[in-house]
């Protein structure tokens, strides 16, 4: 019974966000002589065959995996009242890094997949590192910081990719770092369709998923579980607290920064390592700043960013088809927008509610102070350790 | 006071609960046009609820609430600033980068064509000025002000919003002397122009000199009206504390020989730069021992805690746990080292509000069992001890996982104290232990401390209630500007001597 209520007020405020929401984008969408049912329909169906529904959960899922990382890297910030807009430098830097290194040495499998995970995560967090070292020791705005990095990162990534990292040849229309060997790419998950007896799609599953999963765990299991993650949540729910109780600010923020621009480093690498096995001037952008949305409307917990995530994809992937069927591809932006809104202000709603609810219940438990208590006290030193009342 | 002209406020039977706890019950206040009408109490006699009561801040559950004779329904401040009545902060509410004009009119501005009529508003703010002698210069910026200057900018705020019953809450307490002085001239103009001034306060002797009649409030209700003119200190101090209140009478000594903390030489920089916020303390605390700090708030004792709990670092001295030096040592170290510590400002620096009860357990005690294993947390170990303490210390609230946020002050204070109790400190470090808490938890934190201490725990106690601190205290030192300017018998001081030394005049006593 309290374990399906506890469940079900956590849902209870996304669902009426996203509801909400979606009202809200069929307004517009009237308003702007688009049919909202119709949008609905091109954005449900996700084909006509089992080939291509498969197809379409696949892409949805591929697209997930770094918005899902992107607000996971987020989250570690928000968490301890740390706002890491630099996500999209930092994978920025970290893919970029990756990906030439990756392409220069050849090793056995798995190692080779692990160096350019190695060097992604350090990447990232290096990056991420500096915004730190600013905010400890000058008292920078990580806000100021981190958006200035991020330009800083587009323009180092332009020259490197252009110059001292460039791979394809003079004159190629798009702009790249060297191929990645076979042994540094990750083979699809297609195998997992047969196994459960689905379609085979022609598009691969990512090889990332089950990397991205583990993360997830990780970064749940640090923030919930130990000892680390308590200071951390402790420093976002009261700085003054939290150093009261022994925690270094000022470290905390460090490590904080660390273990965020480690996982924004992983953002690129589903991409990299399942699709393109390169970067270049075409690779996916914008990431960094889709995860602060994201990591909002997963409430910064590792599960709701993920389905979040998948929230996010799924929208995403109605632009194509809503192009096709001569329908603006805007109304994504727009319903993703107004979630983004609704789901604030109902996650701030739902705090309230919850917060008097446990007021309410800690009256009835408490009752008002009993009139013989004080006389009783006062002269029987030992009811405090016998705590009746 | 005729019986023929209204009063100018008038409360009947005002009672107000809070969760666990009953803030106000059935009380009477009867003011009378025209006089400065003092509410005294001690610290979480409810004062400042029945005052909010007053603002509007919130609503009362029950009760009468009468401005010039007529009943009123206040809802909100805005509600108590049409009927006339207007509140004094004690923490001074003004935008430091605003200038003094800027700040009376901000939020009720004259305007001409949309537009800050600054013309009006220096005249007004010029008459309010000349007509209650209050000396202001519009043009100055806030942040140039001193603390008296500031206060009279917080008045002038009010009468500039047409007020004509002014709350003072505990006004004196951020003054020193002559600008109290100062205070109680500027609360005489404003008599004289027929203004009506509720002024609250714990401070006996400025009470007895500025007020015309005085409320006693004592365990949330009014327990009698006092004149100034024919009570004395003492039989105020008596109403106010009640005698089945506990007195906190002097228990043997269970003070032992060996020091559990020694500070010597300790100097701290102040925050803007100026004069030392804590200057050369030298002081020593032994198993056993209660080592009282008396003095007006914002005299360094914070700084001093801070100082002594690594959260601020010295310039000069030492600070030394049993036999290690902990001058260099991180806050988590000390912490580790045994010194527990209950704060003067529970909701930033001792609890998180939001999260529940069990991660509040855990807090401050991050590297010790019960609350952890290894590096993770022992979530069932927490909840467990978190029960045991709601039980031991009598802590009101349904269970482990309810919010902090929803419990009542006190049953916060007593989960702090049974918290720091449970690690077994060798040094326990408690500013205002029973600031705000309920009277039932006030005598439920002095006894655990009494016992701590008899079991040989060394406790720093700094706080504003004069009773508390020579009651609990072994040695009684006084802090002025940073300094420890005397140490007094708590045995033999009264309360009126040691408010001489806390004010740096040695005149008091005479009462």
């Amino acid at each position: 019974m309290t374990l399906v209520r506890r469940i079900g007020t956590v849902l209870l405020a996304p669902a009426l966000a996203l509801l909400i929401a979606v009202v809200i984008s069929a307004v517009v969408m009237a308003l702007l002589g688009v049919d909202p049912l119709q949008v609905l329909k091109v954005m449900v169906d996700l084909g006509d065959t089992p080939s291509q529904q498969i197809t379409a959960v696949v892409a949805i899922l591929n697209r997930s995996l770094p918005l899902f990382l992107a607000g996971l890297a987020v989250a570690i910030g928000f968490r301890m009242g740390l706002f890491n807009i630099g996500v999209e430098g930092q994978y920025r830097m970290a893919t970029i890094m990756a990906a030439t290194i990756g392409a220069a040495v050849t090793l056995p499998g798995p190692l080779h997949v692990l160096l350019i995970i190695v060097v992604a995560m350090a990447v990232g967090a290096i990056w991420a590192g500096i915004v730190a070292v600013l905010k400890v020791t000058r008292g920078v705005s990580e806000v100021i910081s981190s958006i200035m990095l991020n330009t800083i990162a587009l323009g180092l990534a332009s020259y490197l990719l252009t110059g001292p990292f460039r791979g394809s040849p003079d004159g190629a229309s798009i702009v790249s770092t060297a191929e990645i060997g076979e042994s540094g790419r990750l083979g699809g998950l297609n195998g997992v369709f047969d196994l459960l007896g689905l379609a085979n799609p022609p598009r691969q599953l990512y090889g990332f998923l089950p990397i991205a999963v583990l993360a997830g765990i990780v970064v749940w299991v640090l923030l919930q579980r130990t000892r680390f993650g308590f200071d951390l949540r402790a420093t976002g729910l009261s700085p003054s607290a939290a150093s009261a109780s022994g925690v270094d600010a000022r470290r905390m923020v460090v490590k904080a920064m660390l273990l965020s621009g480690a996982i924004a480093g992983l953002v690129g690498l589903p991409d990299l390592l399942g699709r393109t096995y390169e970067y270049n001037s075409d690779f996916t952008s914008g990431l960094g700043f889709l995860g602060i949305a994201v990591a909002l409307l997963g409430r910064n917990n590792p599960g709701g960013i993920a389905l979040a995530a998948v929230l996010y994809a799924f929208l995403d992937r109605a632009s194509v088809p809503l192009q096709a069927a001569s329908l603006p591809s805007s109304v994504v932006t727009i319903i993703q927008g107004t979630i983004v809104l609704a789901v604030v202000v109902a996650n701030e709603i739902a705090r309230r509610v919850s917060r008097r609810a446990a007021e309410r219940s800690s009256r009835q438990s408490g009752g008002p102070v009993p009139e013989g208590f004080v006389t009783a006290t006062a002269h029987s030193p030992a009811i405090a350790s016998e705590g009746t009342s | 006071m005729t019986e023929s002209t209204p009063l100018a406020v008038e409360l009947r039977g005002i009672t107000k609960r809070f969760p666990g706890v009953v803030a106000n019950k059935d009380i009477e206040l009867r003011v009378a046009r025209g006089e400065v009408h003092a509410i005294v109490g001690e610290n979480g006699a409810g004062k400042s609820t029945l005052m909010k009561t007053l603002y509007g801040m919130h609503r009362p559950d029950e009760g009468q609430i009468l401005v010039d004779g007529r009943e009123v329904q206040l809802r909100s401040p805005n509600d108590a600033i049409a009927a006339g009545i207007g509140m004094v902060h004690q923490h001074f509410m003004l935008a430091d980068n605003f200038t003094v004009l800027e700040n009376i009119v901000l939020g009720s501005e004259p305007t001409k064509g949309g537009r800050l009529d600054r013309a009006t508003a220096r005249r007004r703010i010029a008459e309010i000025s000349d007509s209650y002698s209050l000396g202001l210069e519009p043009d100055v910026l806030v942040e140039e002000l001193g603390v008296g200057d500031r206060q009279r900018v917080e008045i002038a705020k009010v009468l500039y919003r047409g007020a004509t019953i002014l709350i003072l809450d505990e006004p004196t307490a951020v003054l020193v002397p002559q600008e109290v002085d100062e205070l109680f001239g500027n609360l005489a103009e404003l008599k004289r122009e027929g203004l009506t001034v509720i002024f609250i306060s714990h401070k006996l002797d400025e009470v007895r000199k500025v007020a015309d009649s005085i409320t006693v409030i004592r365990r949330g209700t009014t327990v009698g009206t006092a004149d100034p003119a024919t009570t004395s200190a003492r039989q105020l101090a008596e109403m106010m504390v009640g005698a089945e209140l506990p007195t906190p009478a002097t228990r043997d000594s269970t003070v032992r020989e060996t020091p559990v903390l020694r500070i010597s030489g300790l100097t701290v920089p102040g925050t803007g730069g100026g004069r030392a916020a804590v200057d050369d303390v030298t002081m020593t605390v032994r198993e056993g021992e209660v080592v009282g700090i008396a003095g007006v708030e914002g005299n360094g004792q914070s700084e001093l805690i801070d100082a002594v709990l690594g959260l601020r670092s010295p310039s000069a001295g030492t600070v030394v746990l049993g036999d290690e030096d902990i001058t260099a040592w991180s806050t988590r170290q000390r912490r580790e080292g045994g010194i527990g510590f209950i704060p003067e400002d529970r909701h930033r620096q001792g609890m998180l509000l939001e999260a529940p009860l069990w991660e509040n357990r855990i807090l401050g005690h991050q590297t010790r069992p019960p609350a952890v294993k290894g590096a993770f947390i022992d979530r069932k170990g927490a909840r467990a001890d978190t029960a045991r303490i709601m039980a031991e210390y009598d802590v009101r609230a349904p269970g482990p996982d309810t919010p902090a946020v929803a419990l009542s002050g006190g049953n916060q204070q007593k989960l702090i104290v049974g918290r720091e109790m449970s690690a077994h400190p060798r040094v326990l470090v408690a500013a205002h232990p029973t600031r705000g808490v309920d009277v039932g938890a006030q005598s439920v934190i002095w006894e655990l401390l009494k016992d701590a201490r008899a079991e040989g725990l060394g406790i720093v106690l700094v706080s504003a209630d004069l009773e508390e601190l020579i009651g609990l205290s072994d040695t009684l030192h006084v802090m002025l500007r940073g300094r420890l300017v005397a140490t007094v018998d708590p045995r033999q001081v009264t309360p009126e001597e040691l408010g001489g030394y806390m004010t740096g005049g040695t005149e008091a006593g005479a009462a």
